[in-house]
């Protein structure tokens, strides 16, 4: 499948320099040592937010790689070569998307026992489950960010532009992400009413993946 | 042609709010629990269902672009989401006004508000798009697209904002009362008022339309002058 | 009459108002070369980037191989060398073409027979970053034959190439037009240009002023072109 060739590209460059990756980690706990002095980690409020409080890392973490997206084309116009291949927008977006996926996901699964840390948070029993949402929940942040990505490639002030297009328009993903999350973080089982986030966030992953297949060779090609 | 259309329909709009805010002011009885100040319920609602009507007019407006490529639809689709913007802010800051006077609190967390501010910061991202980008060609097909983005994002807040709220309840902005609104009298004036400020809508619309087909002229020909 | 294998048919391309591209019509057959003439602002690149598919025309229609520049089964048999290098700087020599050879269905084994005809295996473990210029031009053509393209797009391929880098290209290109391949290629390097051609075109302010055989004229002076057609 051609879509993961271009993954596999996209993710031995990064690996190749680790330059947003290492950018996104480093970023990441910094925001999770700020938040520990704006909110209290030995609260008992904790709990309400912890979800909350982790997915907001989550997205400031992932603006940065996903802003490198198809901006590590740009140099030697390598996005030119890209879209003149024999390979369809919805590929080449495709790839890219696993791509971010993988590296946000992984930096997701590294900053969560550092959160256990310092916020004294039991995250281990839940751990399966935690991940599933936390893939849901980053699929649809990337499938979101990677066609803003596509679509200020081009713009001087990509860097601003491609988060305040994006937080806003993924809010429906970001809540239910952060609901289900601090459900699981508290030691619950997600059930009954909160299984309407659960079919929100599978829902907008559906309808933005496809929206965006559609729609993206529309915004590579000039 | 258009100048009479826009004529004829400001005369209206200027008919009907002023006989609108008479009414309002003068001849509809005080609300049972709010008093007076209840009034600028009024025009919270119907800016925001002119709002409403705005966005699903760029929606369309952008669909039709991304189909048709003729640059009319990209100018209506542009222009509708700024009245939408203009109208929506009116609903905001009438909604602030109300809690205010009503409850003391100038922000309610609402889920009508705290959508109505999205909406807002969502749309607002779209002018920022066009601003960013040069080329009128470019500019169309990628704010068309987000536009699209940004119209079944808004549709998908507006349940999970309900949802959201219903598990942390906090003030409420008398929507309720909206609901209970029986008394003809009232349920009339606001659809007087929707009309009045729908038709409002639709002039300034025109009005936005004809200046963005002028700067495309203007732009056109200072790019001719150039390459000559 | 087999059919040409790139169709030009009444194309405009408009950047918002201003036509950059006016009712341009023009076709070529298999193993022509075309040198496309014409200033800066001309109309070259729009031009070029409709042909590789980059770009939609506004109006009118392009054919390549009797297939819209959009469907992969064209993309596939074009070789385009741009202003930029297309390859990247992180990943080494190898890897850069590996990855175009599996973008394009050929085998990877190709990756490592340009690298040799291009004179660039004995870096084809280092990093592209580390590259001399004419180094990343040979390594940009490499990847722009590696798939062996029916129909060969350059944009200006002569500007700021070294002496072996030149000499590099014009081997090729001359071994691909022996082999029936196309090209069309835009250029201010008049001499080279002509030498290839068997066809020239003159765009100006985005019209086509001219379109034709590469006469003895031409091959003689370069600029017969520009005072014979051109408009100043």
């Amino acid at each position: 499948m051609v879509f993961l060739q271009i993954a596999a590209k996209d993710l031995r460059s990064e690996l190749r320099t680790k330059e947003s990756l290492n950018a996104s980690l480093s970023f990441a706990v910094v925001i999770l040592l700020l938040f520990s002095f704006a909110f209290d980690p030995s609260s008992e409020a904790v709990a309400e937010f912890s979800g909350g409080l982790l997915w907001l890392v989550f997205a400031f973490a992932g603006a940065l790689i996903l802003n490198r997206s198809f901006a590590r084309e740009l140099p030697n116009d390598c996005l030119e070569v890209l879209i003149a291949s024999p390979v369809s927008g919805a590929q080449l977006f495709l790839g890219k998307t696993v791509a971010s996926f993988v590296l946000l996901l992984t930096i997701e699964v590294i900053c969560l026992p550092i959160f256990g840390i310092f916020y004294d948070i039991t995250w281990i029993p839940q751990a399966l489950p935690l991940l599933g949402i936390f893939a849901l929940g980053t699929w649809g942040m990337t499938i979101l960010g990677t066609l803003f990505s596509a679509l200020t490639v081009n713009l001087s002030l990509r860097e601003l532009m491609l988060p305040m297009l994006l937080y806003p328009l993924m809010l429906p993903a970001l809540m239910a992400a952060m609901r289900l999350t601090t459900i699981l973080l508290a030691g619950n089982a997600i059930a009954g009413n909160d299984m309407v986030w659960l079919r929100l966030l599978i829902g907008f992953d559906i309808i933005f993946t496809a929206l965006s297949l559609a729609l993206v060779e529309t915004i590579l090609v000039r | 042609m258009t100048k009479n259309i826009r004529l004829v329909l400001g005369a209206l709009v200027g008919i009907l709010l002023l006989r609108n805010l008479y009414v309002i002011l003068f001849n509809l009885p005080d609300e049972m629990e709010q008093g007076p100040v209840y009034r600028i319920f009024y025009y919270h609602l119907p800016a925001f269902f002119a709002a409403i009507l705005c966005y699903i007019t760029a929606l369309v407006a952008s669909s039709m672009y991304l189909i048709k490529k003729n640059l009319r639809y990209d100018a209506i689709a542009m222009s509708a989401t700024e009245v939408g913007l203009a109208f929506a802010a009116v609903n905001l800051i009438t909604g602030m006004i109300w809690g205010r006077i009503s409850w003391g609190i100038w922000w309610a967390w609402d889920a009508r508000l705290t959508w109505a501010l999205i909406c807002w910061l969502v749309y607002f991202g779209y002018l920022m798009l066009r601003q960013a980008i040069d080329d009128p060609t470019e500019r169309a097909k990628n704010s068309a697209v987000l536009s699209i983005f940004a119209f079944v994002s808004v549709a998908i807040t507006y349940k999970a904002i309900e949802w959201w709220r219903t598990q942390h309840p906090g003030p409420v902005l008398s929507i309720r009362t909206g609901k209970q609104l029986i008394d003809p009298i009232m349920e009339n004036m606001l659809y007087m008022n929707f009309l009045a400020l729908a038709t409002l809508a639709v002039l300034m619309v025109i009005i936005r339309l004809n200046q963005e087909e002028m700067q495309r002229q203007i732009d056109g020909l200072r790019r001719r002058a150039h390459a000559i | 009459m087999p059919e040409p294998v790139l169709a030009v048919d009444h194309v405009y391309k408009y950047f918002g108002d201003y036509p950059a591209l006016h009712d341009v019509s023009f076709s070529l057959n298999g193993g022509e070369c075309l040198a496309l003439i014409g200033r800066n602002g001309a109309g070259k690149t729009t031009m070029l980037k409709i042909l590789a598919g980059l770009s939609g025309a506004a109006q009118g229609e392009v054919r390549l191989f009797g297939d819209s520049p959009r469907q992969a089964s064209a993309r596939r048999r074009i070789g385009l060398l741009g202003h930029g290098i297309g390859v990247y700087d992180e990943l080494t020599a190898i890897e850069n073409l590996t990855i175009f050879a599996q973008l394009y269905g050929v085998s990877a084994s190709v990756a490592r027979h340009w690298l040799e005809r291009t004179q660039l295996a004995h870096v084809a473990n280092a990093p592209v970053r580390e590259f001399s210029r004419g180094m990343r031009q040979r390594l940009a053509v490499a990847r722009a034959f590696l798939h062996d393209p029916a129909l060969l797009i350059l944009d200006e391929p002569f500007t700021a190439l070294d002496d072996r880098a030149i000499a590099l290209l014009q081997g090729l290109l001359a071994e691909a037009k022996a082999a029936g391949r196309t090209i069309i290629m835009s250029t201010h390097q008049l001499r080279e240009a002509m030498e290839l051609a068997t066809h020239v075109a003159l765009i100006e302010r985005g019209k086509l002023v001219h379109f034709g055989p590469r006469s003895a004229e031409m091959l003689a002076d370069p600029t017969y072109v520009y005072r014979t057609f051109g408009a100043a």
